[in-house]
């Protein structure tokens, strides 16, 4: 296969691009809506529950979440592996 | 059939399974045994890593842990759920495109440097046994408590299964029990749930049902817990009493611990291609979050049921039944894990925030006047009566719940499948940095096929012991020593590694030091607090209110602090380690290096 830097940069500029703004999404709803901003959340309901948001993001929200976001990156990286042709077989 | 009975059927039965599978997946290869010949589907290894991961930590003391500490409990729910989203972004596609077969393997290469590699193996050698002696001992209590055999058997029987399918099957056989150990786990797990959301709140899915009603009352279930949690004088249920930089601490410290375990980065080796190494940490996380989110609908079903059993009702029998404590409160008291002191001599049971007394109950010959066991322990001077040990939750919820004898059979197998699988996976860690990390890549490189995949029978099988030995003898200090396992794996592993891919200029210097001031800071603030400092009074000592627990966090920022800046100051690292991280960096396979 021949060498292509170029190719290679630019690809992993563009990983590092989905990286940032899935952690960043993967920040906020633990250690954001999870422990810093529980309080202020806590005094939201969710309708028809007993659950109080920050609480809820907490113990069951923020897992959701992450399942969600891995399943997002593997999508989107499939993609852009095969955008960049650096896709495997 | 009895309770007894159908237990010893089911878990003959699982067991059967196990050994089964074991012949089939017998291992050939040196590649077969670390890494189970690198073929394994993302959906199997995703199952595998999910059993592998949920320990008996998670299976029986997880809902337990949260029912008592409410709020302060999710830092285990997000730590060792959100460490996948780390693995999947920062850690699996690339370690798999490395193609070798263990950390320390990583590590060493990336690092061009012997001696990292050896502080990595032993690093990965004491992590795992750290976590192992827990299993077996888990697997020895279950026995003694669902089996009535003593402790030591059953950490007999369970080295002999463990040792049948690791020494024999490798990475291979663990692969393929595991899967059907998910699945037995998973379902006992979630059978008693179903059922007791129902009972309590009337809807099937206990996720949904620990928000909703409690059919008995009306009142949101949460809120009723709350109420229940003030007038007894406890913190507020969903409210917590932790510090916020404490949670922010040890949530960080799981999660990126989590990431950086090796039992659990090894399973990302052995699937084909970097493709299916992304998938199959989302289907591991998505098999682990079934019982993740499924634990705190437990113990708010546990808690409540518990303390509205229990809470001022007579100890002895000759009063109305509906004002007697139920019987399994009886049964438990007989295993040790409940103890009642009646301090202000009413006949009842006043459960209240606080102690009963100093430390776990120490049972004394003889009764007291309502028929109770005794303790010797000094009692404090709080108003608490009643003393519940945590493990209670998970195991008698099918008792709480007045369930079929079956699901109690069920719940037993559950937690040794939990327990066996997390076992095997830690003894093929350490049998391959020994056999493959130490003997074949450090002491002896001209090792043949055949004389490695020996050398790695051999150390399972030696492992499989000392792991039995420390289940039988376990060492006081397991329960502290956790805070280890995670804290090391944060403070070293984890930035390591993350250099290692993510800069390119990161060089042997630099990452060596930065492991080193981060394993050092963190084992001394660990050692220091659990050991040295630990008595009343240590919490406010705690360095900004973080507790040992959390300090892996700050030692990985150390590590990664450390490491950049003599990196900077250092030589970069030869052209052939910086055409490596290039490589690994790209999925499609253009590595000259095999």
């Amino acid at each position: 296969m021949p060498h292509k830097p170029q190719a290679h940069t630019d690809y992993w500029r563009a990983n590092l691009r989905i990286l940032a703004r899935l952690l960043v999404l993967w920040f906020i709803v633990s250690f954001g809506f999870g422990i810093l901003l529980v309080e202020p959340l806590n005094s939201i309901r969710i309708p028809g529950t007993g659950f109080k948001l920050g609480f809820w993001f907490a113990q069951q929200g923020s897992i959701y979440a992450f399942v969600l976001i891995i399943f997002y990156y593997v999508r989107r990286m499939n993609r852009l592996d095969r955008e960049h042709g650096v896709q495997e077989d | 059939m009895s309770v007894r009975e159908w237990t010893y059927a089911i878990v003959v039965v699982s067991f059967a399974l196990y050994i089964g599978i074991a012949i089939w997946a017998k291992a050939k290869t040196t590649k077969d045994f670390y890494v189970a010949g690198g073929d394994v589907s993302p959906l199997a290894n995703g199952m595998a890593t999910a059993a592998d991961w949920m320990s008996a930590a998670s299976f029986l003391g997880m809902a337990g842990i949260i029912a008592f500490a409410g709020y302060d409990g999710s830092v285990y729910l997000m730590g060792w759920t959100g460490g996948y989203v780390l693995l999947a972004l920062l850690l699996a596609p690339y370690l798999r495109k490395f193609g070798k077969f263990t950390v320390p393997d990583f590590i060493g290469d990336r690092y061009y440097s012997q001696s990292a590699r050896i502080v990595a193996v032993f690093c990965a050698i004491f992590v795992s046994f750290t976590y192992v002696a827990g299993q077996m001992r888990g697997v020895g209590i279950v026995f003694s408590r669902f089996l009535e055999v003593p402790v030591t058997t059953g950490v007999l029987i369970g080295m002999a299964i463990v040792f049948f399918y690791a020494v024999l099957g490798g990475m291979k056989g663990i692969t393929y029990t595991q899967v059907a150990q998910y699945c037995v786990l998973i379902f006992a797990y979630l059978v008693p749930a179903i059922f007791i959301s129902l009972m309590v709140t009337g809807n099937p899915i206990p996720q949904l049902g620990f928000g909703g009603q409690d059919l008995a009352s009306g009142e949101w279930l949460l809120d009723k817990l709350d109420g229940l949690h003030q007038q007894l004088g406890f913190a507020a249920y969903t409210e917590g009493s932790k510090g916020m930089l404490d949670m922010f601490c040890i949530t960080a410290a799981l999660m990126v611990g989590t990431a950086g375990l090796p039992h659990v980065i090894i399973r990302f080796y052995t699937v084909p291609k970097v493709r299916d190494a992304r998938i199959s940490v989302g289907w591991a996380l998505l098999f682990i979050s079934i019982l993740y989110t499924t634990a705190p609908a437990v113990a708010v079903f546990a808690r409540t049921n518990l303390i509205q059993e229990v809470e001022g009702r007579a100890y002895a029998e000759d009063v109305d039944a509906a004002e007697t404590v139920p019987a399994w409160f009886k049964t438990w008291e007989g295993t040790d894990l409940i103890a009642w002191r009646d301090k202000n001599n009413d006949g009842r049971v006043q459960y209240r925030a606080g102690a009963p007394f100093l430390g776990k109950p120490a049972f004394v010959e003889g009764t007291g006047d309502n028929g109770e066991r005794l303790v010797a322990n000094e009692k404090t001077d709080n108003a608490n009566e009643l003393y519940v040990d945590r493990d209670i939750m998970v195991l008698a919820n099918p008792e709480i719940a007045k369930l079929p004898a079956w699901v109690i059979g069920l719940v037993a197998a559950g937690a040794l499948a939990a327990a066996l699988s997390t076992a095997a996976g830690l003894l093929l860690v350490v049998s391959s940095a020994i056999s493959h990390d130490l003997l074949k890549r450090a002491l002896r490189p001209n090792i043949t096929e055949k004389g490695e995949l020996l050398a790695a029978r051999v150390s399972a099988a030696v492992a499989v012991g000392i792991a039995g030995v420390l289940g039988i003898y376990p060492p006081d200090y397991v329960a502290a020593v956790v805070a280890f396992a995670f804290g090391l794996a944060a403070s070293s592993f984890f930035p390591a590694i993350i250099m290692g891919i993510f800069s390119r200029r990161m060089n042997k210097q630099g990452a060596v030091t930065g492991m080193v001031c981060g394993i050092v800071f963190t084992a001394s603030y660990i050692i220091y607090f659990k050991f040295i400092d630990s008595g009343p009074g240590s919490q406010d000592r705690w360095w900004w209110g973080i507790s040992p627990e959390g300090i892996g966090a700050v030692g990985m920022l150390l590590n990664f602090a450390v490491a950049l800046t003599i990196s900077k100051l250092t030589p970069p690292p030869p052209q052939h380690v910086q055409d490596m991280v290039d490589s690994i960096r790209i999925p499609a396979a253009s590595r000259k290096e095999g």
